[in-house]
């Protein structure tokens, strides 16, 4: 019986193997990595997000040159007088201008070094505190999200490895840190961090650090409990790997995706809520290229910004398109890493 | 439980009175409110080079037997007695060690291999956890294991889901057979393959039992499949083992009414005989096996059942020569 059924039921399996040809960079990458990489330089979205994005890195990367520093500490934000009215765009510097960029004079035809942007109340100048902000925002963003990230993954991989009472604990701490609402936490936290500390970036960060990792740790342990139950886990089991390995070589590396589609959306979100606390004096000192900080300088003039409108719009803008441009980046991440959505490009 | 007999052949696997209990936690204390008796007293002996077969419907236990026998899940009581030393007492480490005789395949092909490691990463592993071998002789030996279950060395560096379900199957194989393994628990390795390939993957198995002697454990729920590979045969019911015997004995002469149920479920491919084929349908439901019913677990679906088949659980009895059956209407003859 055995034999009859060999002879008649064997196929070449071969031929029906799917033919596709990898490149060398495919094998290097592994297919997820790849595929997830191609989709995010063929998605309509991601693109528009690594443009935003692109600029923005442009701009932190060439501030010397696009708003030469006054002083030895270039995120000081040069100001012109002390006058409380704003100044729209294109006035003239009158006291103390600053170095002039060498691009000015090719474009412009003219030694005369204008606001670009306007000055704020208080004659600070936006076009410099927008430029420099973007570094501000960029390292608030990257290092708070870098730090919670870490807190974040630690403790969820931690609670869903070893489970049971340490899981409870752990877990049980991250709903206390959840119960509280976010900014208001933050708010108290950087506000008593300030005398500590001193006035500047390190209270909020801090503060943003302490109540935002918290997402990472739901999401990475939820993640973790679910892959730990995969049958791929399991042969691990079978064939004797040790539970380190299993964790960094089987568990982890298919686990970890959505908490970095978290990671990379959350950026934009830090970014603004670093500048709302910035806007409500916490944060930065007086003068610090910061976005947060120059919406501040407007808090003043609300009423009048048909006038003014410059004051706000500058900052504001940056900050959406900042966020934006996160929130973009993680979508399409998000999309490109759904396997409901492979094959689908 | 005299379920060991045959004195001339060797034993490879003995499993004596084997329970696994998975606590039902309930509250905010998780105080432990019972038990879902997964497999609950069973015991067989598989010989050296054989096939057992083991059969039972969706939720019986058969996969959990295979789990906890490979200790996957710790055993709640019972032994596992394999190569004179019971598994169920071994430190986890000397457990590790003992895996390298000791193998299973996966019933998911698509499941059962990590998406993000090539072939030769997944083949490989086994090796390389246990140092065996450096990176050229790794490269060599997965080449060498790929070539036995009949794929070509060259998919090494591929990754899983490039592959068919029946070379995903062998891929799996072949990672069980890198360690050279004296036993493999096979669970449902077939069932989720399509018909055709079912009889490939089949054959591949018995091939490989014949060139490196091995000693497999078969749980499957398709019959006509166990009948094939299988030497002897275990039905399983609610966690524990109703029938054992060899497999012409156990389709030819079924003794209990489980096991009458399920082989008359069976379609027969002659149309003559298949008209006449008589079905035995079982009213209900599988009984939770948080709370089994008193005295003879099947009581509540058995058409046969009589009073104290509701009162006192069946022993196992060897009716026959080297046939086992728990049940209170079959008798030892002689």
């Amino acid at each position: 019986m055995t034999n009859e059924t060999k002879q008649t039921l064997v196929i070449d399996e071969e031929q029906f193997l799917p033919r596709r040809e990898m490149s060398n960079l495919e094998r290097w990458l592994g297919t997820d990595t790849y595929r997830a990489l191609r989709g995010m330089v063929t998605n309509p979205t991601s693109i528009v997000g690594l443009v935003l994005l692109g600029l923005f890195l442009f701009i932190a990367l060439a501030a010397p040159i696009l708003a030469p520093p006054i002083s030895s500490n270039p995120y000081q934000i040069p100001r012109d007088g002390y006058g409380s009215v704003p100044k729209p765009p294109g006035t003239l510097w009158n006291s103390r201008q600053p170095e002039l960029p060498f691009w000015w004079k090719p474009i412009m035809g003219t030694d005369q070094w204008v606001h670009i942007m306007g000055t704020a109340s208080g004659q600070w100048d936006i076009y410099y505190g927008v430029v420099w902000g973007t570094r501000t925002a960029l390292q608030v963003g990257l290092l708070i999200t870098f730090v919670g990230a870490a807190v974040g993954i630690t403790i969820g991989a931690v609670s869903a490895y070893y489970g049971g009472w340490l899981d409870m604990v752990l877990m049980r701490i991250t709903d206390i840190f959840m119960a509280f609402p976010f900014m208001l936490a933050a708010m108290t936290l950087s506000a008593v961090l300030t005398p500590v500390l001193g006035k500047g970036l390190f209270p909020p960060m801090i503060a943003l650090m302490a109540f935002g990792w918290t997402g990472f740790a739901r999401l990475l342990r939820s993640d973790i409990l679910s892959v730990r139950e995969r049958e791929y886990v399991l042969a691990a089991q079978v064939i004797g790997v040790k539970d380190a390995r299993i964790l960094f070589r089987h568990i982890l590396p298919n686990a970890i995706f959505p908490t970095l589609v978290l990671g990379s959306m959350r950026i934009g979100s830090y970014v603004i809520t670093f500048a709302g606390l910035s806007f409500l004096g916490i944060g930065a000192e007086v003068g610090y290229a910061d976005w947060g900080q120059l919406l501040s300088f407007a808090r003043a003039w609300m009423t009048n910004l048909g006038e003014y409108w410059y004051i706000v719009i500058f900052p504001g803008v940056a900050l959406v398109l900042f966020t934006l441009s996160w929130n973009l980046v993680g979508d399409a991440l998000r999309d490109v890493l759904d396997p409901r959505m492979q094959g689908s490009r | 439980m005299g379920v060991t007999m045959d004195n001339t052949r060797e034993i490879a696997l003995h499993v004596e009175g084997l329970k696994k209990y998975f606590p039902i936690r309930r509250g905010i204390f998780q105080s432990h409110v019972g038990d879902v008796k997964a497999v609950d007293g069973v015991s067989f002996d598989v010989y050296k080079g054989e096939t057992l077969g083991l059969v039972g419907e969706s939720g019986c236990g058969k996969t959990t037997t295979g789990r906890t026998i490979i200790r996957l899940y710790e055993p709640t009581d019972g032994k596992v007695i394999f190569k004179g030393k019971d598994l169920a007492k071994l430190s986890s480490n000397e457990m590790r060690h003992m895996r390298k005789s000791m193998q299973m395949i996966f019933q998911d092909p698509y499941a059962s291999l990590n998406p993000r490691m090539s072939v030769f990463g997944i083949v490989g592993e086994p090796l390389e956890v246990f140092q065996l071998a450096n990176r050229q002789e790794r490269r060599e030996r997965v080449a060498e294991l790929l070539e036995l279950v009949g794929l070509n060395p060259d998919f090494m560096t591929r990754y899983p889901h490039e592959f068919s379900g029946g070379q995903r199957q062998r891929i799996g194989l072949a990672r069980a057979l890198a360690l050279n393994p004296d036993l493999v628990v096979c669970d449902e390795p077939i069932s989720a393959l399509d018909v055709s390939i079912q009889a490939q993957v089949v054959n591949l198995l018995e091939d490989l039992q014949d060139k490196l002697g091995l000693t497999y454990v078969f749980i499957a729920h398709d019959l006509s499949m166990v009948r094939h590979i299988s030497d002897r045969v275990a039905v399983m019911y609610l966690g524990k083992i109703v029938e054992l015997t060899d497999r012409s004995t156990l389709y030819a002469n079924p003794l209990h009414p489980y096991t009458q149920a399920l082989l008359s479920a069976v379609p027969v491919p002659d149309p003559v005989i298949e008209e006449k084929r008589q079905r035995i349908l079982l009213e209900g439901d599988l009984p939770s096996p948080a709370n089994p019913p008193k005295g003879c677990n099947f009581n509540t679906r058995c058409p046969k059942a009589i009073d104290i088949c509701h009162e006192v659980e069946p022993e196992m009895v060897e009716v026959q020569p080297n046939h086992f059956c728990a049940c209170h209407l079959v008798k030892p003859v002689g």
